[in-house]
């Protein structure tokens, strides 16, 4: 037998620290499948789709082969994972594109987690298991024009009328709502409805109910291989099995978001860790006054100061992965993660732009387009602002929103 | 029909390898364990075969490592294998080539088969030995270097690469077949198969409980390692400086040229 002493690991420049090691061997098994797809089927593309500002709504079915919507979900052809196996899945296709990485949260913590959560078990027969093989695509309308931050004020109407409901209004902002085949919409019921009327409550809608109709906002200049939309409600009619019965307040929207902003406090690392690898590479090869730029100590700081703020981030990420597993996670967490992490990414994908000197603006490299990306990560799913008041007022007891 | 898959468990491929002075052995501690990355072909063809097949057919992988080793054989069930057999004993530390195909041969005997698959070759020990004499210990015909596999009931067919070519096979279960990396495209596990792979089966078997009645191991080793040397390290590249790819292309193929190399 052979004795060998313990020695130090291996230092990776990606992973100093070795965190990848905490996770089971399914999730690193998951996070190797979820790399090598996006090597394969989107990092070869991805250039030409942001330029082009095209979604590739074929690839909805080979994320759905994979298992990847719905995937922290249970049942209803949905693998069942754990939350830090779909945290560690948000932070791979991220790696290649943020937009991406949107149409895999909105679909399954935004669209199919409030049918998972709060449908009916016809709801949730007849759309989730499509869902989760990417036959059928979701989308989730909260905000409006008029009502970012504060979606409680929102204007879309249901006015019950008979069996029907008929929907009134218009969302704004919405992730996949051109190519959706059905919307996850929310929308105040009249106050005069009786039972319940007066709340928030989400309504099941399939593309193509008359009175439905989306926009697509162009000229976008982030998230371009992602669609975003208007959904337009006019005089929409829909059966009062559309109705979500499970939930009948704003909770229904924000626990929706608590999912998805889970997914984006993993997924921000996926981005900036892209930009410092990138930067890393560039430094060491670039040569200025005869020596790789990578031999400047100002350029060293630089990648010094990635390095520590992306471990430090994998750290919070783990840990509130972890707490998500437990089953005692709060809101305030996530909004720790998701404000830390976007935040810093955004930080480290200037930083490494700054390293690759005018190469950094073009898409021959991936870092313009990641820190463009961010841009829209930063603001949706709670602004920075927004979830740095939910954190304020967590420590302070006292709300600062109004 | 019964397909057995054998696999080996190496260290991780792109680490450093290190070995030990005094054993003369591959140091595996400190280093990830890996499938060997040959034997995923393997699995891929027994999973297509199944496919084609279809009813009773099963996928079992076998392999002959320490039980440390079971999240790695997961991967394979992960991939779509039904079940798996590890012989994990730590009497078969040391094992050469001849001691592995007959420890292999035995379980794979006791458990029954009629087909079994296997890698070209292991990417740490490399010898490319194994899947001839498990097949001689089997006695069963071995067709090794396969990169076409057809089935028609127990009718094998094959492409066995040569080289100068391929060579046509045939043969009748049951077989042993080992596949090179051009057979097929090895599938990526689906989160799906991952989480369904915690439910299937590991046997984990002792020497004895696989029906090896014979010491293996390495004072039974029929080999000794008596010396290793590291290969030299490789010179300096030539760099050829061009203004243009045409100026650079030309200068490589002079170059090559002069060696008698094109
Ligand atoms: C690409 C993209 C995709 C999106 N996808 C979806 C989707 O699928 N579904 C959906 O429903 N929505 C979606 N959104 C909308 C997104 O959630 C909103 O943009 C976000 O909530 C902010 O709202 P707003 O843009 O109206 O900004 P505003 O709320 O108008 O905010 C403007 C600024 O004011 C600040 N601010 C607001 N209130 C306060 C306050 N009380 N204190 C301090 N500062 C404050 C904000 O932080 C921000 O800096 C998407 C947005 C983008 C950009
Ligand atoms: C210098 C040296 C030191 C060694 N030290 C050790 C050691 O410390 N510990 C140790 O375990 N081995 C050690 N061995 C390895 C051992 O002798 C061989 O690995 C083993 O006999 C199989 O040979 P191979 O790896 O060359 O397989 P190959 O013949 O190259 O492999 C071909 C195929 O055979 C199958 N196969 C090979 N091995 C197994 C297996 N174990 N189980 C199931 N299927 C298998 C796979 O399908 C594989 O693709 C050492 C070998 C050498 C040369």
């Amino acid at each position: 037998m052979s004795t060998t002493l313990p020695r130090p690991t291996k230092l990776d420049p990606l992973d100093m620290l070795d965190l990848d090691a905490d996770f089971t061997s399914d999730e690193r098994l998951i996070r190797d499948t979820v790399r090598d797809f996006t090597r394969r089927r989107i990092l070869p593309n991805i250039a030409d789709w942001f330029e082009r500002g095209v979604f590739p709504k074929e690839l909805a079915l080979e994320l759905g082969e994979l298992g990847l919507l719905g995937m922290h979900l249970d049942g209803y052809g949905c693998a069942g994972t754990s939350g830090t196996a779909y945290g560690i899945a948000c932070r791979e296709l991220e790696a290649a594109d943020s937009g991406l990485r949107s149409f895999v949260s909105v679909q399954g913590s935004l669209a199919m987690f409030p049918i998972h959560a709060y449908g009916s078990e016809e709801q949730k027969r007849e759309w989730l298991p499509r869902m989760a093989r990417g036959e059928a695509i979701g989308c989730f309308g909260l905000t409006e024009y008029d009502h970012g931050s504060d979606p409680s004020g929102m204007r879309t109407v249901a006015r019950r009328d008979g069996g029907d409901y008929v929907l009134d209004g218009s969302k704004a902002w919405i992730t996949n709502g051109g190519v959706a085949d059905v919307a996850v919409v929310w929308a105040r019921t009249n106050p005069d409805d009786g039972p319940k009327s007066g709340a928030v409550r989400g309504f099941v809608v399939p593309a193509g109910t008359k009175g439905f109709s989306t926009k697509n906002i162009e000229r976008k200049i982030s998230l371009r291989a992602s669609v975003t939309s208007e959904l337009l409600f006019e005089n929409c009619r829909v059966p009062a099995s559309a109705i979500l019965p499970g939930v009948a307040s704003m909770r229904g929207p924000l626990s929706c978001l608590s999912e998805a902003r889970y997914g984006i406090l993993w997924g921000a690392l996926g981005a900036a860790r892209a930009c410092y690898e990138a930067a890393l590479e560039y430094a060491k090869t670039r040569v200025q006054f005869d020596k790789p730029i990578a031999s400047f100590q100002l350029t060293q700081q630089k990648l010094v100061d990635m390095m520590l703020e992306l471990q430090k981030g994998q750290l919070l990420a783990t840990a509130i992965g972890r707490l998500k597993d437990a089953g005692t996670i709060a809101p305030q967490h996530v909004s720790m993660g998701k404000l830390n992490n976007v935040r810093e990414a955004l930080a480290i994908c200037r930083e490494a732009r700054t390293i690759l000197g005018a190469s950094g603006i073009t898409l021959e490299y991936p870092v313009i387009r990641h820190m463009n990306n961010l841009e829209s990560v930063l603001t949706y799913e709670g602004t920075s602002e927004v979830h740095t008041l939910i954190l304020g007022q967590a420590l302070t007891g006292i709300g600062a929103f109004s | 029909m019964k397909i057995l898959v054998t696999v080996k468990l190496v260290p991780d491929t792109t680490a450093e390898k290190r070995i030990d002075p005094s054993t003369k052995r591959l140091v595996r501690t400190g280093v990830e364990t890996v499938l060997n990355p040959f034997d995923e072909y393997a699995i891929e063809a027994a999973l297509q075969l199944k496919e084609k097949a279809g009813g009773d057919t099963t996928v079992t992988i076998v392999t002959l490592a320490p039980e440390s080793g079971k999240e790695i054989v997961r991967k394979a069930l992960a991939m779509g294998a039904d079940d798996a057999l590890m012989i994990s004993d730590p009497a078969a530390e040391g094992s050469d080539v001849w001691g592995t195909a007959y420890a292999l041969a035995q379980a794979i005997k006791k458990n029954g088969f009629d087909l079994v698959i296997a890698g070209t070759q292991s990417t740490d020990s490399t010898t490319g030995e194994l899947p001839g004499a498990l097949a001689e210990y089997l006695g069963v015909p071995g067709v090794t270097y396969v990169r076409k596999l057809d089935l028609d009931g127990t009718a094998l067919k094959a492409e066995r690469e040569t080289d100068t070519g391929y060579a046509k096979v045939s043969t009748d279960l049951p077989a042993l077949v080992s596949v090179t990396k051009s057979i097929n495209e090895p599938r990526y596990p689906s989160l799906k198969g991952i989480m369904g792979a915690k439910k299937k089966t590991i046997a984990v078997q002792t020497l004895a409980d696989a029906g090896v009645d014979k010491p293996i191991g390495s004072d039974a080793a029929r080999t000794e390692v008596t010396n290793l040397e590291t290969p030299p390290a490789r010179g300096k590249g030539q760099i050829f400086e061009a203004a243009d790819a045409v100026a650079g292309a030309t200068k490589i193929v002079e170059f090559l040229r002069e060696r008698k190399l094109v």
